[in-house]
């Protein structure tokens, strides 16, 4: 597990079809302040074994996002009003909420930010993990179930799992505890694994060891991985695309390298300038943006970053910037971009 | 576990000691009891006749540990009012009346309680939750005499479909159980709500929904065992109020319990019964709680290993 070949071979990817399409997907929040926009028109997809990144600053819409593709969005403040997810070729919006039982775990599934949180205490990491299997393996006995959850820890990396099965959440470490809600995940073998922040409350050194594991899992059985995290670091570790959210929408998506190489729409820029660099030359003051991101529920006409851009103008601030993109399906709203490349979907704010 | 509950049962004793001290002097205080026992036109020699024979002239300490030795062995002595009985035998004279009273009450603020306090937490916010809410504002702010009376007067007096008081069938046990039971209910219901709302709120339920679980898996099995202690908690003081608050609801309906005895021997001074029925409940107290606390770590294994 620690030889210093394993540490740095990296998986093969190999990346297959489209196994998640989302469609201008919408979830308001029906709060007293008024209707806030958490997720506001978002189009984007995932291919078989590919890793697509979610980044943005708390707040910009990023775990409703993630709450809303499983049906999951807190009710009865958040209703997703329109859109389309389509998972594995069918709508899933349009299906009855029963069936949403055998969709959730079986076909996508989530693994929470904070492990400290997300096991029941009162239940032991086997009951937990055996009630799950009990519903995607409805033929087997109980004995098989337990052997699998038995293997599945073993394949995300648990020691002796045969007897962690039989702890208590507060007996392990919380690397460990984020193992076991890593193998809950994939244990229904779902096609689409969505992270939310799923290393934010590790260890640094934990850290890395978990998102080679996630990446030896998706080599293995070729999930999807939709990656949630504020962390560029991260992004550019494990993700093959990634797409920027701010307020609710996202403002620029493109393959890892180009983005970072070339990030067009200045909320990236802004974003990768607040990342601390390692090199001499730039001992400087670390970069921050200036103010805050607009409220959801009071949301500007034209471009929402328009407050807080160096470079914004009158007309970023009367209308929202339609999406251009470049030859290789970089894309970013922002109106700087106009003539340099091609428009390609008009503003939907 | 076992050291856990050791640890438990350690305590209780101390409890029971610092008991028996407050029940020892809260007589004392009285006074003595010869001024009441003794008739007016009793002598001096009479008095310290008695005293002597009684021990009341030995120092305080030698008639703890004798009021101690005795009551360990339930002896309290014999009753003044009722003559021909031993204070103990009257406790457990009277105490199955009030055992099946507060079984009765007990049992039926459970079965109210625990769904309705689910339930509202689950569906926050509806017409349930409203109901729910103005039952426990009720519950918990009518006076239960005052429920009593009222009751007695609409369903007995008026309706006839009860009897007004006393012990027997069945039916007896109707107004005096709700009556005893409402104020349980109430705060039952509202700590299962609280308890159930913030467990709800929590990442382990947003976990066992994205597992695919049921949802009534996701709140009978996740949702309510972390939300028990709590009313758990709650629940042994009610267990043990329902026997002993009893006093008001067992003195309204003539209810020939625990309290009415009680009552009655304050009113007749009766030294030894009032000693032994609060020697009796706080045993029974101090061994509920002990109960609860073993529940505790049957229910939480964070309790149970440390």
């Amino acid at each position: 597990m620690t030889s210093t070949q394993e540490i740095f071979q990296e998986p093969e990817k190999k990346i297959g079809e489209v196994v998640l399409e989302v469609k201008d997907l919408r979830t308001y929040l029906y709060t007293k302040w008024g209707i806030t926009k958490a997720v506001d028109g978002l189009n984007f997809h995932v291919r078989e074994g590919e890793t697509l990144g979610i980044v943005g600053e708390s707040g910009c819409g990023k775990s409703m996002t993630a709450l809303s593709l499983l049906r999951l969005a807190p009710k009865p403040a958040a209703r997703t009003v329109s859109g389309q997810i389509i998972l594995d070729g069918e709508d899933i919006l349009e299906r009855p909420e029963s069936d949403m039982r055998f969709i959730r775990g079986q076909k996508i599934s989530m693994i929470l930010q904070d492990p400290m949180t997300s096991l029941n205490p009162v239940y032991t990491v086997g009951n937990q993990m055996v009630e799950a299997l009990g519903l995607y393996y409805k033929d087997e006995g109980s004995k098989d179930i337990k052997g699998r959850a038995v293997d599945i820890l073993r394949r995300m990396g648990v020691a002796a799992p045969e007897r962690r099965v039989l702890d208590y959440p507060h007996q392990m470490s919380g690397g460990m505890k984020q193992r076991v809600v890593g193998a809950m995940a994939i244990s229904g073998t779902p096609r689409v694994l969505i992270c939310d922040e799923p290393t934010t409350a590790l260890d640094v050194t934990i850290q890395a060891q978990y998102l080679r594991l996630l990446k030896q899992v998706q080599a293995d059985t070729g999930v999807a991985i939709i990656f949630i995290t504020h962390d560029m670091g991260v992004i550019a570790k494990m993700c093959d695309r990634v797409m920027v959210m701010y307020a609710g929408k996202i403002v620029e998506t493109g393959d890892v390298r180009p983005l970072f190489k070339n990030p067009s729409h200045p909320y990236t820029k802004a974003l990768m300038a607040s990342v601390p660099s390692m090199d001499e030359s730039h001992v400087e003051k670390l970069y921050s943006i200036e103010g805050q991101p607009p409220a959801l529920f009071d949301l500007p006409v034209g471009c929402r970053f328009a407050n807080r851009c160096e470079f914004a103008d009158e007309k970023c601030v009367a209308e929202y910037p339609p999406t251009f993109a470049d030859e290789d399906g970089h894309t970013a709203d922002c109106w700087r971009l106009e003539g340099q490349w091609k428009r390609v979907a008009e503003a939907t704010a | 576990m076992q050291r856990y509950i050791l640890i438990r049962l350690i305590q209780s004793v101390f409890t029971l000691i610092g008991v028996s001290i407050i029940v020892f002097s809260l007589a004392r205080l009285s006074g003595n009891p010869l001024d009441v026992l003794l008739p007016d036109e009793a002598d001096d020699e009479t008095f310290e006749r008695i005293s002597e024979l009684w021990g009341l002239n030995d120092p305080w300490y030698t008639q703890y540990f004798t009021f101690v030795k005795n009551a360990s062995r339930g002896e309290f002595g014999p009753s003044f009012k009722w003559q021909g009985r031993t204070a103990m035998e009257l406790v457990f004279l009277h105490l199955p009346a009030t055992l099946q009273l507060a079984g009765f009450s007990i049992l039926v603020s459970v079965i109210l309680a625990v769904p309705i306090g689910v339930m509202s937490a689950v569906k926050k916010g509806t017409l349930l939750d409203t109901v729910g809410k103005l039952v426990a504002l009720l519950g918990q702010s009518l006076p239960s005499f005052w429920l009593a009376i009222v009751m007695i007067w609409i369903f007995a007096v008026k309706l006839g479909w009860f009897p007004t008081s006393g012990r027997g069938g069945f039916d007896h046990m109707i107004l005096p159980g709700i009556a005893l039971g409402w104020f349980s209910v109430a705060s039952f219901m509202r700590l299962t709500r609280s308890s159930m709302l913030n467990v709800l709120d929590s990442e382990y339920i947003k976990l066992a929904r994205i597992k695919g679980l049921p949802e009534w898996k996701v709140i009978w099995k996740h949702g309510l065992k972390n939300a028990a202690i709590p009313p758990l908690t709650v629940f042994g003081a009610i267990v043990v109020g329902q026997m002993t608050g009893s006093v008001t609801i067992e003195t309204v309906f003539a209810w020939p319990g625990i309290g009415l005895l009680a009552l009655q021997a304050v009113n007749a001074r009766d030294y030894q019964v009032i000693q032994a029925v609060t020697m009796f409940i706080s045993v029974l107290f101090i061994g509920m709680n002990l109960l609860i606390d073993i529940l505790y770590a049957y229910i939480d294994p964070r309790i149970r290993f440390t």
